[in-house]
């Protein structure tokens, strides 16, 4: 029962098992079943969760949401009925679920458009942000990592890793604010050299110019973004490696007369890099946190600045809907992890 | 009795202590630490909470540091080093509080997930990997901006996010624990579940928990501070708050970077501090990591 829970776990502390037979397509087809089950029930749990968090809310939701405007009895009686609040609390909940599904998720009190709608204006922007700062980050820290690894207590690994816990203490937002007085507005009589507010200049130009405009925006973001992850990727790249090291096909590697560069290239890396690839996924949910407050700092118009505005009205129901639809992203790609590391590494198989 | 078992644990201390003190960055991350923590403790024998007001800010507004104002002052002419001083109590009290809320969930559903095999254990353990998926920043934020921005809530809102990492980690040891012969002896005596939890397990999983408590107050401050500048705080100075005030007056376009930099500076010695402690008592206290070293 708990064999695919187990299976979860990153693979740096799981053995190479002795020689299984080959996995069959229908093993992993169950694997997946049972993976998408596991997903399906923690989206369930969200939408649970997410109801009864939402409807513990202090006081009357409708004296919330209207925020001391003054309103009649009658204008109060009517906006909870248009809200459905006047109904048990399981009618309440069997149409929130509906309307979950059917991926309406109510109108919101600041924008006063539907939350659906603004979220789909601000993905955009958050991929171009995050997937932009997730590649740099996966592949600064896999190259460093396979650096600090292979040359194990060399220098270069004890400046990495030293340079990782550091920036692994260092608060998000502190390094985003640094880096904006720094290179944003500048100290003194050095004045700053990037944007750092939105997406776009007020100006922007067409065309090419319009890309360079938008990329120069991103470099502080993405830069800030950067720093604070590829750490960890950096951390568990170098701490498989090493573990690989240690196998007998390093060393049948080496016999054979290979090169080092080819031994690490061709045998070690690809081994060691399995964990650290399931890592990105795994761990998106703390890059989603890094996103929020990077959006934030340097108002970036994506997902994470519209659940920023709606935690700081608060405009309870586009905080509901951008929750949601981050919780359930981050399920879904752990999910996927999950299920293509089982079907890259047959060690978590035979497990 | 007593007597025996009193000198037996004070040799293990002394064991403990003198491995300890080979970590030279453990030993330095502990005397910060102390030191942190007695300056938050006395600071209400020099300074009260006058210091964070804005009506007693009586320097300068936006003075760099000088002399008489080591660190500067704010938008509203209050001292910067008396501000962090201050401010340390909350991100402090935050910190501990909320590792300890996170440690002691942790620990009683791990405890329990490894001690009750079969479906309560598997669970549970659904449970916890349900928690461990969630963004935990978000979900943090989600419940201090529906609970209400106080003390209690902010630690609530940390604790809950924050278990499931050592809830996998207390069910590990446990499951570890209990493949022992020893623990078939004691239940063959007689043992119920609360004699081989408390006794055998809890003194066994106790080491681990120590030293990830440590690394736990030091991503509490930090996730303290997030949410204080994400403006989900709990009303009082901290570093977090001061960091929110300096965006919010726009330090960065006064030139003001003592207030911007000392008190990030302030939550990064802190929370060094306690990695480097933390890290030191995982490698003196963890078994596996010993042996591998």
């Amino acid at each position: 029962m708990t064999t695919p829970l187990e299976a979860a776990e990153p693979a740096a502390a799981q053995a190479a098992g002795p020689g299984e037979e080959r996995p069959t397509g229908r093993g992993v087809l169950r694997y997946a079943l049972s993976k998408l089950g596991g997903a399906l029930f923690g989206i369930a749990m969200v939408l649970v969760g997410t109801f009864f968090v939402f409807r513990l809310l202090p006081g009357d939701p409708v004296r919330n949401m209207a925020q001391g405007r003054n309103m009649t009895p009658d204008q109060l009686d009517a906006e909870r009925r248009r809200l459905g609040l006047d109904k048990p609390l399981i009618d309440q909940f069997i149409d929130f679920v509906g309307d979950t599904l059917r991926l309406d998720l109510g109108m919101s009190y600041e924008y006063k458009r539907p939350v659906i709608d603004l979220i789909g204006e601000r993905l955009g922007p958050t991929l171009l942000l995050a997937g932009t700062g997730l590649v740099i980050a996966v592949s600064l820290g896999i190259w460093q990592g396979t650096r600090a690894g292979w040359r194990h207590g060399s220098r270069f690994d004890r400046f990495s890793t030293g340079a990782s816990l550091l920036l692994w203490s260092v608060p998000t937002f502190w390094l985003g604010l640094l880096l904006m007085m720094v290179f944003g507005v500048g100290i003194g009589p050095i004045p700053g050299i990037l944007p750092f507010r939105g997406i776009e200049s007020v100006d922007a130009p067409d065309g090419f110019a319009y890309v360079l405009d938008v990329a120069s925006h991103m470099v502080l973001p993405c830069l800030t973004l950067v720093a604070v992850v590829y750490a960890q990727y950096l951390l568990v790249m170098r701490s498989s490696l090493i573990e690989e090291v240690s196998q007998d096909y390093v060393t049948v590697a080496r016999a054979k007369g290979l090169r080092d560069d080819e031994v690490r290239r061709r045998h070690a890396v690809p081994n060691a890099l399995l964990p650290t690839v399931t890592l990105v996924f795994m761990r998106v949910g703390f890059v989603v946190g890094g996103a929020v407050t990077v959006e934030t700092i340097y108002t970036w118009p994506g997902l994470g600045q519209l659940f920023y505005a709606a935690i700081s009205v608060p405009d309870f129901t586009l905080m509901q809907g951008t929750f949601l639809l981050i919780t359930v992203a981050v399920i879904v790609m752990n999910t996927l992890a999950d299920v293509v590391y089982h079907i890259l590494d047959p060690r978590v198989r035979s497990a | 009795m007593t007597s025996v078992s009193t000198a037996r644990r004070r040799l293990a201390l002394s064991r403990f202590w003198a491995e300890f003190r080979h970590h030279r960055g453990g030993v330095i991350g502990l005397v910060v630490l102390v030191a942190a923590v007695l300056l938050a403790l006395v600071a209400p024998l020099f300074i009260s909470e006058n210091v964070t007001s804005v009506i007693e800010g009586v320097g300068e507004k936006w003075a760099p540091p000088s002399l008489s104002e080591p660190f500067g002052t704010d938008e509203s002419g209050r001292s910067i080093l008396l501000m962090v001083w201050w401010g340390s109590r909350t991100s402090l009290l935050i910190g501990f509080l909320a590792a300890l809320l996170s440690i002691v969930i942790g620990l009683v559903v791990g405890v329990a997930a490894g001690h009750f095999r079969g479906w309560p254990g598997a669970a549970l353990m659904r449970v916890t990997d349900w928690f461990l998926v969630l963004p935990s920043l978000v979900t943090a934020l989600v419940l201090a901006a529906v609970l209400g921005g106080s003390t209690f809530t902010i630690i609530m809102a940390i604790g809950i996010t924050t278990w499931p990492a050592t809830a996998r980690l207390i069910r590990a040891q446990t499951l570890a624990v209990e493949a022992r012969p020893y623990i078939e002896r004691s239940k063959a005596l007689g043992a119920g579940h609360w004699h081989i939890t408390t006794r055998h397990v809890l003194p066994n999983v106790a080491p681990l928990l120590l030293a990830s408590t440590t690394l736990e107050v030091a991503s509490a401050i930090v996730t303290e501070s997030t949410l204080a500048f994400l403006g989900a705080s709990s009303n009082k100075t901290s570093w977090g708050t001061m960091l929110r005030a300096s965006y919010d007056f726009g330090a960065a376009n006064e030139g003001a970077w003592w207030y911007i930099l000392i008190p990030g500076l302030a939550i990064l010695v802190v929370v060094m501090a306690f990695t480097l402690v933390g890290r030191a008592l995982e490698a003196v206290l963890n078994p596996r990591l010993r042996r591998a070293a």
